[in-house]
């Protein structure tokens, strides 16, 4: 499955064989949003390295959308900056000064971040394989067949292989929003981003979600999951992080942040969610 | 009649499961007398009209199939449907740009759009016909260098009227697609923005395709109307059918049996237009499991393009 998904570095290669693969895939260093005279991140400083699974816990209102917003740029930031695979997001350094990247030039950037969200957002007046094969011949420019074989092959790993030709309406919310992520890594990008990908979903159809989602990690996806799903961060999340009021409180393996949580915000939030 | 069965059901002691069976009293469906009077009258009053004209001396009846047909007619007829079809295609794209020019972040592009649409349906259509008919008064000549064209020659009695019905019909449509555009879910755009597709590459593959199904059915709706506004084209003279009309009775003096022949040919129009109309909205309509007829045509046209480029 890795040559589906394309990934740089597989995880089983070991993070030294590849140049510039001990460089983390994303860095944020004190990110700031305002919205008017609503401050949502106050200073966000977060590490993932490449291949690692980073959960998103906090309450509603915390940030969490926002600062996954800001990782592709869907919002701009007001003060801090994003790398992505080392490289500025949303902005070009020309002598010691910020550069705002124009739209086309964010759309180069944004190839290489894939992002699931919350309510699918599939394209209705498309077919799944027209979903899934619109943005790599369109943007990439790539031949039809071999973007046709390459969706049939995205399919196949979301167990939708017989779905290629139905529209979106004709699919549940969980095939849905399995094909929401064929669409996504159809682009062969190097980081996933997901908004609560299963919150929309009737509680029977989350676990099929949940197991693609798994299936990924396990392919060495690097991938940012802003969840409310304990058991998906328990068991596939490398790193927990809560945030709350637009900072993130604490972080660490899922076992240290959901069972001994240090800070008392934190204890809250786990006995109201579980 | 009605209130008879219900107090005598009402007075009868309690039903026993044996009178259930007994046969249902006759209903009698409550008459609206008063209705019947007024449709009555309304007939008296239609007749009495449509006997009045057809009765009338001073209208030659035998014109009408004699002109219904005539040579100089059919061709206005085929005018008022080239102006139709071409200002309704030209106004439509005019109206794609201006209703995206109004959604710009720029002051200025945004602005424009705005005043466009303020102006054009704000002054009336006569004048708009009349004013791009005179334009030479404001503009006598057109050229680059030394190459120049006289614009009398350039906006012919056609061109203007094909110039004012396209900019004002364009206003308009503007509006129509604008509503389209804002009636698409805004998780659209992001989604598509997210994959990495350009702001252009948003709008043309995921949100126009879409807003088409908002957008139809009023461009349907402006198509007909327009079929019946081009008759102001006569103004200057656009040898439209109406034009056509008034040239005819000119020179016989025949003109209501010649605006008769005008008014048949107008109702065809429409009525076939409306006819399609429904159609398309029918098939429009269902999307419970085939996707709309809008989106198929778009897929494959995107298909097609796609397999081109
Ligand atoms: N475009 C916007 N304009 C103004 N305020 C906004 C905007 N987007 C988000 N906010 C505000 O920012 C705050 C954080 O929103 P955000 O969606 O990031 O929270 P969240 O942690 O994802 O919450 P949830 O769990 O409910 O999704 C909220 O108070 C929200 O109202
Ligand atoms: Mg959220």
């Amino acid at each position: 499955m890795s040559d589906i998904l394309n990934l740089q570095s597989p995880a089983s290669l070991g993070p030294s064989t590849f140049p510039g693969s001990d460089r983390p895939m994303v860095e944020a260093h004190g990110v700031r949003k305002t919205f008017g005279s609503l401050e949502v991140l106050s200073g966000i400083d977060m590490t993932v390295s490449r291949g690692e699974v980073a959960c998103i816990l906090g309450p509603s209102g915390s940030g969490k959308s926002t600062f996954l917003r800001c990782i592709n740029h869907l919002e701009k930031l007001s003060a801090g900056r994003i790398l992505v695979d080392g490289e500025l997001i949303g902005y070009r350094e020309k002598n010691g000064r910020l550069h705002e990247m124009k739209k086309p030039q964010l759309a180069l950037q944004r190839r290489e971040i894939g992002m699931v969200f919350q309510r699918f957002n599939l394209f209705p007046h498309l077919t799944v394989l027209g979903n899934i094969i619109q943005a790599p011949m369109l943007i990439r420019g790539e031949k039809r067949e071999g973007a046709v074989r390459r969706a049939h092959a995205l399919l196949d790993m979301v167990d939708l292989r017989q779905k290629a030709d139905a529209y979106p309406q004709q699919l549940s919310g969980g095939q849905q929003q399995r094909v929401a992520i064929a669409r996504a890594l159809a682009m062969n990008p190097k980081l996933m981003l997901f908004d609560e990908p299963t919150s929309a979903l009737d509680p029977e159809l989350v676990g099929e979600v949940l197991a693609v989602m798994k299936r990924l990690a396990n392919e060495g996806m690097t991938m940012i999951v802003v969840t409310h799903e304990m058991g998906f961060a328990r068991e596939v999340a490398d790193r927990v992080i809560f945030m709350d009021g637009g900072v993130v409180v604490e972080e660490g393996p899922p076992a240290e942040v959901l069972d001994r949580p240090r800070h008392e915000r934190t204890r809250t939030f786990l006995r109201r969610v579980r | 009649m009605i209130a008879d069965t219900a107090t005598s059901a009402h007075s009868a002691p309690p039903a026993s499961p044996a009178s259930a069976h007994a046969p249902a009293p006759r209903v009698v469906p409550a008459r609206y007398w008063g209705q019947w009077i007024a449709a009555v009258v309304l007939l008296v009053f239609v007749l009495g009209f449509v006997g009045l004209i057809a009765s009338s001396k001073n209208v030659q009846w035998s014109a009408i199939p004699r002109y219904l047909f005539d040579p100089t007619i059919l061709d206005g007829i085929r005018l008022t449907l080239v102006f139709t079809v071409l200002s309704m295609l030209i106004s439509t794209v005019a109206g794609v740009v201006l209703a995206t020019l109004r959604m710009a972040h720029n002051p200025v592009l945004s602005g424009f759009s705005h005043l466009y649409i303020w102006f054009f349906r704000g002054t009336p259509l006569l004048v708009q016909i009349i004013f791009w008919f005179n334009i030479q008064l404001f503009i006598p000549s057109l050229g680059i260098g030394s190459f120049h064209v006289e614009t009398n020659t350039l906006i012919s009695a056609f061109t203007a009227a094909l110039l004012a019905l396209s900019l004002n019909e364009a206003a308009y449509m503007a509006e129509i697609v604008r509503g389209g555009l804002l009636a698409v879910d805004k998780g659209q755009a992001e989604a598509a923005t997210a994959l990495g597709y350009t702001p252009f590459q948003t709008l043309t593959r995921i949100v126009l395709p879409q807003a088409l199904r908002v957008i139809v059915p009023p461009v349907g709706n402006q198509t007909i109307s327009m079929l019946k506004t081009t008759s102001l084209v006569s103004v200057v003279a656009a040898q439209d059918l109406l034009t056509r009309v008034q040239n005819i009775y000119a020179t016989n003096f025949l003109i209501i049996e010649l605006l008769l022949v005008a008014s048949i040919w107008y109702l065809v129009m429409t009525t076939v237009a409306s006819l399609l109309q429904s159609w398309l909205e029918r098939r429009l309509g269902q999307s419970v499991s085939e996707p709309p007829l809008v989106m198929r045509l778009m897929r494959n046209l995107m298909s097609a393009v796609g397999s081109k480029g």
